[in-house]
């Protein structure tokens, strides 16, 4: 179907990895000294800052709502971030993805907390590899986390393709412009619920099924890392009662 | 509202599954190569279609280029103003675009005419002129009957320049894309909403599906959640939705 070959016989991808395998990724928190939250993410090649500045006044003052705090989310990527230059003025799949990003945080966040305030998010890709808006969330709402606002549950995100006919685990940039289905899908892992989910590609029935519940079994695994990563920037190594025993069994699943 | 729908009513009468009545004209701009008008319910949307030659995208050098706008007119709704697309609008436009691309309606590499240089560009245009919920599903029905009534202008390429021959081709249409757009207000899912319903639900999801069945594009929208149940229901009463609008599209072809 795929004119190019994207899994060989022994079902490692072209990076190397399992049909089953996330890429690398890495959390750092605290990156901009400026931010009130922050944190950059590496998945796999992608490069992304994410800050958080708020809960702050609302410039201009008649869009705060009385009632709950209004997010702002910005998704952006940077001229080199991509093989050719991309023109530094937001485009209109950036200003959809904004849109979706912030979407998906939404239902995390307790805006109800912070009434007539805004809360801004800016997202930065640096470096792009596919699945930049699933890196972003996870980043962002790890930097929502480290910024101190009040969340129902973090944002893990994570998205699953079919390539070469199979459904694979959270896509690259090759597979992601070779393949044929991308769904990137954004899940709140304590609390079940599903915040974002896109589709673009062929689909049937039981690939349907099979992608968006790989793609939730990503997320769980995204999860795992940005909770890691939070616990490493706020105890150290003197992890509190229970959290150490509890990171060594998930590590030996 | 929300009373009414946890007892399985709706406003205008409708179960919570039922889609609006949904009317379709062919052919309305004679100057267009190929346009519709989509009444679903209040919702009504204009799709027409131009078709020039142009440079291929970057990447697809070999394949023709399919462009889908769409622009909430201020005539549409009280709490439309004119200028620069907002947010809304732009996804609204990406959203029926995708819709479209995806499932690969149109057989873009029979669209070429110079291969990597000059290639068929076809812009299908869309006009919302009352909005009144759903406007996703309107205006992807409307460039869908726009696209399957067309009749494109066959250029031909003489000692290196395009030139016009005056005669007309059928499109090369491989399947037909159908989207169903639900929302979730409370636990239940509604489809079809219209703008009054909207303004009270939580998320909404946009699923497309092609004429074999396969799911080719979802959006979800808005600031809520669907659970994984929701959305397999949802997804499920797509496809089975899809089958009487398909058929009515269908018919256009004849």
């Amino acid at each position: 179907m795929d004119q190019t070959i994207l899994i060989d016989e022994n079902g490692k991808r072209t990076d190397g990895r399992s049909i089953d395998e996330l890429r690398d990724v890495k959390i750092t928190i605290g990156v901009i000294k400026n931010a009130d939250g922050s944190a950059f993410i590496e998945f796999g090649k992608n490069k992304i800052i994410v800050a958080v500045y708020g809960p702050r006044e609302v410039h201009p003052k008649h869009m705060a709502l009385p009632d709950r705090c209004v997010l702002r989310c910005r998704y952006h990527m940077s001229p080199f971030s991509t093989d050719t230059r991309k023109n530094p003025a937001p485009s209109r799949r950036e200003v959809e993805i904004s849109k979706v990003m912030r979407e998906a945080l939404e239902p995390a966040i307790m805006l109800e907390d912070y009434p007539r305030a805004a809360i801004d998010v800016f997202v930065e890709v640096l470096q792009a590899d596919g699945g930049s808006r699933c890196a972003g969330i996870a980043a962002a709402s790890v930097a929502l986390a480290d910024a101190g606002v009040n969340m129902r549950d973090l944002v893990a995100a994570c998205a699953a393709g079919k390539v070469n006919d199979k459904i694979v685990l959270d896509i690259n940039d090759i597979e992601d412009k070779e393949g044929s289905a991308d769904m990137p899908v954004a899940y709140l892992p304590n609390l079940e619920q599903i915040t974002l989910l896109q589709l673009d590609g062929i689909l049937n029935e039981s690939q349907f099924d099979e992608c968006i519940e790989k793609a939730i079994q990503g997320c769980k695994k995204v999860y795992e890392i940005q909770r890691k990563a939070l616990i490493e920037k706020y105890f150290g190594n003197d992890l509190p009662d229970g959290e150490e025993k509890e990171l060594e069994e998930n590590k030996e699943n | 509202m929300f009373d009414l729908i946890t007892n399985g009513k709706r406003l205008d009468g409708r179960n919570l599954e039922d889609t609006r009545d949904l009317q379709i004209e062919v052919d309305i701009i004679k100057k267009a190569d190929g346009s519709a008008k989509v009444k679903l319910g209040n919702s009504e949307v204009i799709a027409g279609i131009k078709v020039e030659t142009g440079e291929p995208f970057e990447g697809l050098e070999n394949k023709g280029a399919l462009i889908v706008t769409a622009e909430i007119l201020p005539i549409a709704s009280p709490y439309i103003e004119p200028g620069p697309p907002d947010e809304e609008t732009i996804e609204l436009a990406r959203v029926v675009d995708r819709g479209i691309r995806e499932s690969k309606m149109v057989d873009l590499d029979k669209l070429v005419l110079i291969p990597g240089k000059i290639v068929y560009t076809i812009f299908v245009d869309c006009s919302i002129i009352n909005a009144d919920g759903n406007l996703f599903d309107a205006t992807s029905y409307a460039v869908v009957a726009a696209l399957l009534s067309s009749k494109l202008p066959i250029f031909e390429i003489h000692d290196g320049k395009v030139v016009d021959t005056g005669k007309k081709q059928e499109p090369p249409i491989t399947t037909i894309p159908i989207s169903i757009t639900s929302i979730r207000i409370g636990n239940n899912i509604i489809l079809d909403p219209t703008a009054e319903e909207e303004v009270c639900m939580e998320s909404r999801i946009t699923i497309t599906t092609n004429s074999n069945g396969e799911y080719t594009a979802i959006q979800k929208g808005s600031t809520g959640y669907f659970t994984l149940e929701q959305i397999k229901f949802v997804a499920q009463t797509a496809r089975i939705k899809t089958e009487t609008i398909r058929t009515k599209l269908k018919e256009l072809i004849k």
